[in-house]
């Protein structure tokens, strides 16, 4: 259903491979933050900034841009080192993560970097957000708007009840110009989702919720881009796209470990997670070795 | 001293009368909020399952397609409204202050407060006079909860028609507002003249001359009590000022100054602990400009019960006689 070619396929898979490598830069000369997340959904954000999302990278304020919000603003590293990508700001400036002035804060701060479309880092607030300026939106535009209002949570994060207030009200509301992604990884603080606190049948809550639901391969930017087209052309329930993602995808030493959810590589892991990216694994040569 | 800026602004006329009027403060919310609904197209109005009881049912009724009901989820409330401001709207909320901001006091400071965001938030049914429905449903804390976020406005105005006039005011204003509102009926204690300005308090009540040995600073609707009680106090000799201070944040430290020069002691009063809330803004401000003593009439770490609204103002002390009892005090620690 959707039409991406294999051309742009290619071309998003190397996007992805140079936005994960800012993101192990820019965690190594930060010394903190979290690496499974940001390298689990880089794929995602990269489809969106690269291709799906309506945005232009000189005009952040631009009105008829669709709004992305980061709902579990933790994983923000792949957020900044994307928009750098995309050309909001310099890619050298993904360096002053976390530090003292910076405008890249732990969690976005809108405030500090005004093309966030909000600040996050407390979990469950966004979908109500994104809620919000949808609903503003369908007063002024009402159905015939062009916007989309994408919300991007974690799975772990569903396990907030205001969540739920929220997609209580998408349903009540049927915004069909909201798509929710859920980064389903698995993995949080404590350890495997499903022994900390169980989420499945995940599919079966949102269904039940009144929204059209869709499950795929996170890392698949075919079957990313088809639910994406399936999610705008269904009307009368909003979307959601439950992701499987592999958390720390695309350094072999990282994936599927919880313990990789909230630390930074060190400098040694660093290096051996960039000689591993610059390389595809091994299948080419890096003029960094 | 100049005397014009030292004189009691204009106030109901019949404000010693027992049968002066008597109107629910919410009233005031709600046909402020039509009124500025009907001259800003950008207001929209949110509710948590309260419309009637927080007055926002005539918003509602009118602009219908700019009311969103989301039903019992007041931390998704202010996040959607929120998501409302970031999108250009001035969204006015309303709940009962124990539930907001009581439930969702971090969405309102991360979403509204920490975004700055030109969200109103309505806290409904304050204070012990909430009634019948008792202690979980009577908010004593709510002045403290919000006048502690940084870009929160925090008002309490003391009758219906300063409570329509603080509506239009902060709907006017890029900045998160916190407004409270009681549910029961109380006095009328301004009229249509009596000047209102966020940020500045009001004289309500001076006795003759310049002399003054004391000054009663009141919000809410202590603020027709602490009138009642400056009357009874004026006739005994003492002499009085009383502040309407219905902004608690930011405080107007010049009002407060002049009183603190003038009188040398202070006796505040609201409907809320006295841990945190206007007494406590007040005693942060004097300790560190021109100490003075200071007697607090408030709730004394306890919560409320149910009962008439009366009936629990005086078991709790929140009335005309605990104020004078507290000029007493204050006058022999003087």
């Amino acid at each position: 259903m959707g039409n991406i070619s294999d051309a742009q396929v290619k071309k998003l898979q190397l996007h992805a491979n140079e936005i994960r490598q800012s993101i192990i830069e820019m965690l190594v000369e930060a010394g903190s933050g979290h690496t499974a997340g940001p390298l689990g959904m880089t794929d995602i954000f990269t489809y969106l900034y690269f291709y799906g999302l309506k945005h232009d990278a000189q005009k952040p304020d631009w009105k008829e841009r669709d709004r992305l919000i980061l709902s579990n603003g933790h994983i923000c590293p792949v957020l900044y080192a994307t928009l750098a990508h995309a050309g909001y700001f310099e890619k050298a400036e993904l360096r002053t993560l976390r530090k003292l002035g910076s405008r890249l804060q732990g969690h976005p701060h809108r405030e500090f970097m005004p093309f966030l479309e909000t600040s996050s880092g407390p979990l469950g607030s966004g979908l109500s957000q994104a809620i919000g300026m949808a609903l503003a939106n369908r007063i002024d535009e009402g159905q015939t708007t062009s916007k989309y209002f994408y919300c991007l949570l974690g799975d772990g994060e569903l396990q907030e009840g205001q969540n739920w207030e929220a997609i209580l009200l998408g349903g009540k509301e049927k915004l069909h110009n909201v798509i929710a992604i859920v980064d389903r990884n698995n993995i949080q603080i404590d350890g495997y989702t499903e022994d900390v606190m169980p989420m499945n049948p995940l599919v079966d809550k949102w269904e039940a919720f009144n929204w059209h639901v869709q499950e795929i391969d996170g890392h698949n930017f075919e079957a990313i881009d088809t639910a994406i087209a399936k999610a705008k052309t269904t009307f009368g329930k909003p979307s959601v796209i439950i992701a499987h993602t592999i958390p720390g995808k695309g350094v072999t030493e990282f994936e599927r470990l919880p313990i990789w959810h909230g630390k930074p590589p060190n400098k040694e892991e660093g290096a051996r997670a960039l000689a591993e990216l610059r390389t595809l694994q091994g299948q080419i040569q890096s003029e960094h070795e | 001293m100049n005397k014009q800026t030292r004189q009691a602004v204009e106030i109901n006329e019949n404000i010693f009368s027992e049968t002066i009027e008597q109107v629910p403060i919410r009233n005031g919310f709600g046909t402020g909020l039509v009124e500025a609904g009907t001259k800003d197209s950008r207001i929209v109005g949110l509710c948590a399952d309260l419309t009637e009881s927080t007055r926002m049912e005539e918003f509602a009724k009118k602009f219908p397609e700019r009311f969103i009901e989301v039903g019992i989820t007041e931390q998704n409330l202010a996040s959607v409204a929120s998501g409302m401001a970031a999108m250009g709207k001035i969204p006015f909320m309303s709940s009962y202050a124990a539930f907001s901001p009581g439930r969702n006091w971090e969405q309102i400071r991360t979403t509204i407060c920490y975004n700055d965001v030109p969200v109103k938030i309505a806290g409904s049914h304050a204070g012990i006079s909430v009634g019948p429905d008792g202690g979980t449903h009577q908010a004593l804390e709510d002045i403290a909860l919000m006048r502690v976020l940084p870009n929160m406005d925090v008002i309490v105005p003391c009758d219906a028609i300063e409570a329509h006039k603080a509506t239009l005011a902060i709907a006017q204003t890029k900045t998160p507002s916190y407004i409270r509102l009681a549910r029961e009926k109380s006095p009328v204690v301004t009229n249509q003249n009596t000047p209102f300005e966020i940020g500045k308090a009001q004289i309500v009540f001076r006795s003759e001359g310049d002399i003054m040995d004391v000054g009663i600073v009141a919000c809410g609707v202590l603020v027709y009590q602490a009138i009642r009680a400056a009357k009874e106090l004026d006739e005994q000799g003492i002499k009085v000022t009383v502040l309407n201070m219905a902004t608690i944040k930011p405080l107007d430290t010049q009002a407060l100054n002049i009183l603190i020069q003038e009188t040398g002691a202070l006796v505040t009063a609201e409907e809320h602990q006295v841990a945190g809330g206007l007494g406590s803004a007040i005693a942060e401000y004097t300790s560190s400009t021109r100490p003075v003593p200071i007697e607090f009439v408030g709730i004394k770490d306890s919560y409320g019960q149910s009962g008439k609204p009366n009936e629990l103002l005086d078991l709790y002390g929140l009335n005309q006689n605990t104020i004078e009892q507290a000029v007493y005090t204050l006058l022999s620690r003087k």
